[in-house]
């Protein structure tokens, strides 16, 4: 007994270090930073100016509001997505097809999100692969940009972020006995009311999860957006680069990411409130 | 009177194994239909036909006189419940029981009130609010067929419910379930791999092996009057020696003398056509064997050798070993007359001739694909 509690321990301290040095310190440092500033003259004073800032400045909270709704279409497309494609991969496809189909949804994580982003700019910019087929096909008489809009960037979002969805719902769906589909079909319920009353309420936890991880991985993506969006689709990450790095201004830089930080959490919040969950439910 | 299932040549293929093989039975409205059958015979398979979720490979299935051909499971007038119940764990027990009546877009007052009623007709009055969790297995079982039964089908299939119930309760389910029937009057079909569910509860018992009915029929028919070797062996416990035929051939009822392969010359009656010298195996019931008759006259005599005393209540048996080391069981009446039989004794038995069924030996399936497979190899 002892000595499992002392190997519990052991394990344990690593992770709080790993907490500690690197999550809760660096953060507290950031807030700190977040909170001064300088006076008139020039002297390092504490301040909420960085936060008003956000507020009195319409191209940041614009930019905040259109990251949070754009984040939060981007989750529900990839849930409406990957609610068919899990569904089939656990319960219609064979058995000895389900590794198979996940290696397919895991092979383009294998090369580097950067890489991927370019493989979709090669395809869909102006003199990209796609409008070179859709001009010898005689579609179009003159190619299109279709980079550089908010359509293309959520669909890369989209894609980046659907194994996220997958894994979860797959391992959920796993677990629905297929009893349960067919006694709702016995008792005699269409498609729609057994996804509706069966199949989701069982993945709920599933789907929380993965809701979770896609949210957040939108809200908080860079490359994505700057490379697939271009200027037109600024996005909220970005704003903190530039403070960061174009600007300089750290300050200000680490107000927008506590901001962005309690944007994510009460939209987390939000989210398993309405669903009637827990985070523990749905990270496990 | 009319049926509420008409099965008629049915077959079922999966490639080339056939799981069903043209199978016909009709259900009569209100009875209690069984069928019994080791797993893999394809009674589940019959089933899943009937509620709509196999398609046959030919062979109609009609209910109540309709032709249920093409007609998805969600549109047949027929319940399933299902081995493992199924019940929806996200709902609560009224809830699992009004999902059927909220799909036929029923008035929710009425809802709740027939929810209500089934509830206090499986003896579950005021569990509507419990989670599915908190009940026991048989309280689960009652909500199950609570679930199908208030959905007024012209037939219940019941896929094997009690398999996952303890002993006790299973006896104590199987009881309740045949009440049940007798109340809601309902046309049960019921399939089991036990013969005690089978033979307790049913009004007829289909037999079925490998695809094929082999034999239907009330309990009792069954249980006295096997058809086939395989219903013997399946339907109760019985004794079964290999012989041939010692004198002249027997017609089916007639009585027929047998040589078993240890030496024995017994009486017994033939249940089908037995040709003189012909192989033949013969079937003797446990409580046909009776420990030191007084009347000896006309009954078939054997030495059995005590080889240990199965006591199980009113159900006891010895095990006993002829001369030549057949293993028979022979029960052992709890009237204390027999008390002072011990292991190691050496007893007299006798049994009637009537008892005693005899069939034509099958060479069973794998001799005869052996034999094919040789025939094959040599041409």
């Amino acid at each position: 007994m002892n000595a499992s509690r002392a190997a519990f321990r052991l394990f344990l301290i690593p992770v709080l270090l790993w907490l500690f040095l690197l999550i809760v310190l660096p953060h507290i440092d950031l807030l700190i930073m977040s909170l001064r500033g300088k006076n008139e003259l020039r002297e390092p004073v504490w301040t909420l100016q960085n936060y008003m800032n956000f507020f009195t400045e319409p191209i940041y909270w614009l930019t905040f509001v259109r990251t949070a709704i754009y984040s939060i279409l981007t989750t529900a497309i990839t849930l409406v997505i990957g609610l068919p494609t899990a569904f089939y991969i656990a319960k219609v496809g064979r058995a000895r097809m389900q590794g198979f189909f996940m290696i397919l949804l895991l092979l383009p994580f294998w090369v580097s999100e950067l890489v991927r982003v370019y493989g979709w700019m090669i395809l869909l910019r102006e003199s990209g692969v796609l409008n070179f087929f859709l001009l010898k096909l005689g579609i179009l008489h003159r190619p299109v940009e279709m980079l550089y809009n908010d359509a293309t960037m959520i669909m890369g979002l989209v894609y980046t972020s659907m194994l996220f969805m997958v894994v979860p719902l797959v391992s959920a769906m796993d677990s629905l006995d297929d009893g349960l589909i067919e006694a709702a079909c016995d008792l005699g319920a269409n498609k729609l009311v057994i996804w509706r009353d069966i199949i989701i309420p069982h993945c709920k936890p599933g789907i929380a999860s993965g809701c979770i991880v896609v949210f957040m991985l939108s809200l908080g993506n860079y490359l994505t957006p700057n490379l697939m969006g271009g200027k037109n689709s600024l996005w909220f990450t970005e704003q903190i680069y530039n403070q960061f790095i174009a600007s300089f201004n750290w300050n200000q830089g680490s107000a927008f990411g506590f901001l962005l930080l309690a944007l994510s959490s009460l939209i987390i919040w939000a989210g398993l409130k309405v669903t009637g969950q827990k985070l523990g439910e749905a990270a496990s | 009177m009319h049926n509420d299932l008409n099965v008629q040549n049915l077959i079922k293929k999966f490639g080339a194994f056939k799981a069903v093989d043209n199978v016909s039975f009709d259900v009569p409205k209100g009875s209690f239909f069984s069928i019994l059958g080791p797993s893999g015979c394809g009674k589940t398979t019959i089933l899943r036909m009937v509620a709509g979720f196999t398609e046959p490979t030919s062979g109609t299935i009609a209910i109540r006189g309709k032709d249920m051909r093409g007609v998805s499971p969600n549109m047949r007038p027929v319940n399933l419940v299902f081995q493992h119940l199924a019940l929806f764990p996200m709902m609560d027990v009224a809830e699992n029981i009004a999902f059927g009546l909220k799909r036929r877009k029923m008035a929710s007052a009425e809802i709740s009130r027939r929810v209500g009623d089934i509830l206090e007709r499986v003896d579950l009055p005021g569990y509507g609010e419990k989670r599915i969790s908190q009940l026991s297995g048989g309280q689960k079982q009652r909500v199950a067929i609570a679930r199908c039964l208030v959905l007024d089908p012209a037939v219940l299939l019941l896929d094997e419910p009690l398999g996952a119930l303890d002993l006790k309760l299973r006896e104590q389910m199987k009881v309740e379930l045949k009440k049940l029937q007798a109340k809601v009057g309902t046309t049960f079909i019921y399939i089991t791999h036990d013969q005690s569910e089978a033979l307790v509860m049913s009004d007829v018992v289909a037999v079925m092996n490998k695809g094929r009915f082999e034999q239907a029929g009330s309990p009792q028919e069954l249980y006295r009057e096997p058809a086939t070797p395989f219903v013997a062996r399946f339907v109760g416990d019985n004794n079964s020696w290999s012989g041939e035929v010692a004198e002249r051939a027997a017609k089916a009822g007639d009585a027929v003398t047998i040589r078993t392969e240890e030496g024995f010359l017994f009486n017994a009656t033939a249940r089908e056509d037995c040709p003189a010298k012909s192989k033949v195996d013969l079937f003797l019931r446990p409580e046909a064997i009776r420990i030191e008759p007084k009347e000896r006259q006309g009954l078939n005599m054997m030495r059995l050798g005590v080889k240990a005393i199965l006591f199980d209540g009113a159900n006891s048996r010895l095990l006993t070993a002829t001369p030549s080391g057949h293993e028979l069981l022979v029960s052992l009446p709890q009237n204390r007359k027999f008390d002072h039989i011990r292991p190691g004794e050496t007893i007299d038995a006798g049994w009637h001739p009537e008892s005693g069924a005899c069939f034509a030996a099958r060479p069973d399936e794998e001799a005869a694909a052996a034999k094919a497979a040789r025939k094959k190899a040599t041409p």
